[in-house]
């Protein structure tokens, strides 16, 4: 597929016109100072930060909650507790200003969510429109995790920032169905170059972390010696799993009120001992210790061995707002040393 | 380099390795240097060999005193779930105390939480912990990649910038409005002391909101909390938090909704609020730790407040003085009580 150029200046009617077809968000910093994922209206350009927004992506691919379907619940009426079909509560996506990262993030969570219909149709519905990184933050680390900071894998357009301009290179059908406006001109030579330049610039990917780790023998690292030291400043809080665009896992839960009744799935982390409480009272992961080893062998060693990429795409949220700093680079380091 | 917390640090690390060394101690409780600028990690020292992984900077954010039961029970030899502890003196462990944190275990020693004779508390008065927001904030949100500490400033440096900001300016709200920053109760100290602080207007961000219309009360509320992901970093956090099973996470009865309903957040916040009511120290762990910046601090200081001007009564300052709220007195006030037929009549 060909890309086009679009100039700074017409960059807002294009978003504008793609907000009249599609909803669009983009990042938006707010009054904390750090920025967040907003519906755009058309009347500003979003800057795009260096780095990722604070929350992932994966708000658009698990809303929380996800009403999954709703129910009648009377228990006189014969129709009761028949699941009604859901509405769909959203028009076609566009994702502004997306980085490499998270739009990875979305093609490794679609491995085991292939067959889930919640999940492939919100895929179907969201044009994700990812802007190539220029420079990485001090918590970036896609190129551990077989990314890259020119990545586009999971991306649908690849966008490469120039002096005047944007260059748009679009990847999917998806994609290129966006730059079906009068807003573009051919990218001149020099463009072309440069934009291929910033990609042969970028930092390489260090491709055998995954094959490194599936190599491992699972045991060896379950019983790796530094866990219980990774464990012990853990709080056991979900601020690492809540912002982690890969950590996808979901209870499910049907709320009731007055006669209407609904099944939502939402959020759930593997750092909270009710994740795996069984109803007979026993919890296989009672202690601490075995939940924060759960999230780093789930991410480093399980889905590698089931899937080939490591579920980390380097995004560095968690070391970034872990509050007792626990840093997901070193307990790789670890496991690599095992 | 801070020549206060060097000395402080170096202190910690020669009476943690000597408590460790003699045997006094099973575990040492501390901090050692994050991964990243402006980051310190909790950290646990068993032998007097990583007590040279110890140390201190304006960083040490998270209250240790959350950490003490458990690491209290990791040295206890084990045992079955239901079976008492064995006969004679249990090992101790070695903590370090702020001002707040040390009022904390006075909170815990009162609620049952830690046995006061199996903790040696190594006291360091505070001056002050560094929001690490508010220093990206102070140099206007960019990279930092390196924070230099001296006893007055923050040598802040990331790509092609260097600033030199004012350490005052960067500490946490908590800290500014602390009355005492040294510690109540302690067995040996690093550092000098420095005496109680007066501050007068120490409730002006409460006095701020309480001017607020009920209706402007609300807004300001609900759009604080409006970024709440529930992950529960300020709960876990915290030391007064220890139900073996908190509320939020019943399932019969079901208190609260799971997802991020607004109405469940916000009822989250007002019971977790209420529940620090009368314990609260206020050492801002909570804001601290969590990653969406709520100043849900600001709920727990209201209630401080409340706490003062009802029952003259500050947490954690004394050991044997009762908890007000899980204490009955004749003469308990009681205005604040809407009875039947008085709802809507209250100010």
């Amino acid at each position: 597929m060909k890309p086009l150029v679009v100039e700074k200046a017409q960059a807002g009617s294009w978003l504008r016109k793609l907000c009249q077809e599609f909803d669009v968000f983009g990042p938006v910093e707010t009054k904390k100072g750090f920025y967040n994922w907003k519906r755009l209206d058309g009347t500003i350009v979003p800057h795009i930060p260096q780095g990722v927004a604070k929350v992932s992506i994966k708000t658009f691919f698990f809303p929380q909650p996800e009403v999954m379907f709703e129910f009648d619940a009377r228990p006189t009426d014969p129709e009761a507790f028949r699941p009604i079909e859901p509405h769909c509560d959203f028009n076609p996506r566009v994702l502004f200003g997306v980085r490499p990262c998270d739009a990875r993030s979305v093609a490794l969570n679609a491995m085991p969510y292939r067959e889930d219909p919640y999940f492939q149709r919100k895929r179907k519905e969201t044009t994700i429109v990812a802007f190539l990184c220029e420079e990485g933050c001090l918590t970036c680390f896609c190129t551990l995790t077989g990314g890259s900071p020119v990545g586009i894998e999971g991306a649908d357009m690849a966008v490469t920032e120039l002096e005047t301009g944007f260059f748009l290179e679009p990847v999917t059908e998806k994609g290129l169905r966006l730059l079906d406006y009068e807003f573009f001109r051919k990218p001149t030579a020099q463009e072309k170059s440069i934009a291929q330049e910033r990609k042969k610039g970028a930092q390489k990917s260090v491709e055998d972390t995954a094959s490194k780790l599936r190599s491992k023998d699972l045991m060896d690292l379950y019983n790796a010696h530094f866990w219980a030291a990774v464990a012990e400043s853990c709080i056991n809080c979900g601020a690492c799993t809540f912002l982690c665009p890969t950590c996808y896992c979901f209870d499910i839960q049907d709320e009731a009120l007055r006669g209407k009744g609904r099944r939502i799935r939402y959020w759930d982390s593997c750092m909270f001992p009710l994740f795996t409480q069984h109803a007979s009272g026993h919890n296989p992961r009672g202690e601490k210790l075995k939940r924060v080893r759960n999230r780093f062998m789930h991410k480093l060693k399980y889905f590698p061995d089931r899937f080939g990429p490591i579920s980390c795409v380097g995004c560095g949220r968690c070391v970034r707002d872990c509050p007792v700093n626990i840093d997901i680079r070193q307990v790789m380091e670890g496991l690599m040393e095992v | 380099m801070s020549i206060v917390n060097q000395k402080i640090g170096g202190e910690i690390q020669t009476i943690a390795s000597s408590l460790l060394e003699s045997g006094e101690v099973a575990a040492f409780l501390g901090y050692t240097k994050g991964s990243l600028p402006g980051m310190m990690r909790p950290y646990v020292a068993r032998d007097s060999g990583e007590a040279g992984n110890l140390s201190w900077s304006s960083f040490c954010v998270i209250n240790l005193a959350n950490y003490l039961p458990a690491l209290l029970r990791s040295v206890e030899p084990p045992r079955r779930p239901n079976e008492p502890p064995p006969e004679g003196q249990l090992p101790k462990v070695g903590v370090v105390a702020t001002g707040c944190w040390s009022r904390n275990m006075v909170v815990q020693v009162q609620e049952n939480q830690i046995d006061r004779s199996r903790v040696v508390i190594v006291g360091v008065s505070s001056r002050g912990m560094v929001d690490r927001r508010k220093v990206e904030r102070l140099v206007g949100n960019r990279e930092i990649t390196a924070i230099e500490e001296e006893d007055n400033v923050l040598i802040v440096r990331g790509k092609g910038f260097e600033e030199t900001i004012n350490r005052w300016d960067a500490v946490r709200d908590n800290c500014k409005t602390c009355l005492h920053p040294d510690p109540v109760i302690y067995d040996e100290l690093a550092g000098g002391l420095s005496g109680d602080r007066q501050i007068p207007d120490r409730f002006h961000e409460v006095e701020e909101i309480e001017a607020l219309s009920v209706d402007e009360r609300w807004k300001w509320f609900q759009e604080e909390i409006s970024s709440c992901l529930r992950c529960y970093a300020c709960r876990n956090v915290c030391p007064l938090c220890y139900c073996p099973t908190c509320f939020v996470d019943d399932s019969r009865p079901q208190w609260v909704g799971k997802s991020t309903d607004e109405v469940d957040t916000a009822l989250f916040h007002i019971l977790r609020a209420y529940h620090c009511a009368g314990r609260c120290t206020d050492c801002g762990s909570c804001e601290s730790a969590c990653p969406m910046g709520i100043r849900m601090r600001l709920f727990t200081k209201k209630l401080q407040k409340d706490v003062i001007e009802l029952y003259g009564f500050e947490p954690g300052l004394e050991a044997d003085a009762p908890l007000p709220l899980s204490t009955y007195k004749v003469d308990d006030p009681e205005d604040f009580i809407i009875t039947a037929g008085k709802k809507g009549d209250q100010k």
